[in-house]
């Protein structure tokens, strides 16, 4: 059964560049943060003040005005939105992209054959995608997972000021002392269940891609596709949605 | 052989919660559509991202399944 399938729970390396190792997800991941970059420059050159904007333009605008309303319709306050808002916009495209590549045709078929390790000799040669959807790599995901919970205390922080440590350390009575234990549990387990959630949707969504082409190679994995896309889209709008709901808890002062 | 059991073992019983909680949110999303039809883009909304968090537990289930299976 694992001739025909190619299925590997981690990013395969590519080549190493001065003892960092490449991998096919970073590549992608590379490779999509640059295309976004050049197209939001590309719509930035582009811009034009009319009351009519059309194509490229209208189409950007109407992306950044829903992510906008949605932004404002967490928070409430057109200061926090601001603050929020590049944030949420970034976390979502960029995930969301990321998500869509991996249904992309040549994204994990498309490859190079690499000599196998040492231990199977020289003869033998593995086949490693020169493309993988960069949601589909723990890496990936822990490392937005870090970032979207460190942004939360970041903006606690900045918002309640030093007193929002008092959610965590808190010896005014032994009760919240210890609910500041179970505040920091869950804090660690907010980054766990990010990391998992976006890597275990996208990355269960390519194996039971590569299950039904294998058994089935027409038609049938036609409408798991369909699914594919809206999975992407669901777990980008879930990522955001809750990291926006943790940003603007954090900013709430503990005192009801 | 054993493997194989704990992989069939691990999803399947992971499966069974979400399947009920998603169960009970798209019922109780439905009752709601049909006490209040005008209200059905809010509720489909929320039902999908609800529906999604039920989904991740599955997910969790799966991605220990696959870890077993394939490292």
């Amino acid at each position: 059964m694992e001739a025909g399938l190619h299925i590997s729970i981690s990013a395969e390396p590519l080549t190493e560049v001065g003892g960092l190792v490449i991998t096919n997800a970073d590549l992608s991941s590379v490779i999509i943060s640059m295309l976004l970059i050049l197209l939001a420059v590309a719509v930035r050159l582009n811009l034009t003040n009319n009351h009519r904007p059309q194509g490229l333009q209208n189409a950007a605008e109407w992306v950044m005005e829903s992510l906008y309303n949605l932004t404002q319709s967490v928070t409430n306050s057109r200061v926090k939105t601001h603050t929020f808002f590049p944030l949420i916009a970034g976390f979502f495209l960029f995930i969301l992209v990321n998500n869509w590549v991996s249904i992309l045709p040549g994204v994990g078929t498309i490859g190079i054959n690499r000599p196998a390790s040492q231990l199977h000799g020289n003869e033998q040669t593995v086949f490693v995608p020169l493309f993988r959807a960069a949601s589909a790599d723990l890496n990936f995901t822990l490392a937005l997972a870090l970032l979207s919970v460190g942004l939360t205390q970041v903006f606690g922080i900045k918002y309640v000021g030093l007193s929002y440590f008092k959610k965590f350390v808190n010896f005014s009575n032994p009760i919240m002392f210890f609910v500041g234990l179970l505040e920091i549990i869950s804090e660690v387990a907010k980054v766990l269940s990010f990391a998992f959630r976006l890597f275990g949707n996208i990355f269960a969504g390519e194996v039971l891609l590569a299950v039904t082409l294998f058994l089935m190679p027409l038609i049938v994995p036609l409408p798991f596709y369909g699914l594919e896309v809206f999975v992407g889209f669901i777990q980008a709008l879930v990522f955001t949605m809750l990291s926006l709901v943790f940003f603007n808890m954090a900013t709430l002062s503990h005192e009801h | 052989m054993s493997t194989d059991f704990a992989v069939a073992f691990a999803i399947g019983v992971g499966a069974i919660g979400p399947g009920i909680g998603i169960g009970i949110l798209v019922g109780k999303a439905l009752e709601a559509i049909g006490r209040n039809p005008e209200a059905t883009g809010k509720i489909q909304t929320n039902m999908i991202l609800g529906i999604a968090f039920a989904e991740a537990i599955a997910i969790y289930a799966l991605v220990i399944a696959l870890i077993l299976r394939f490292v």
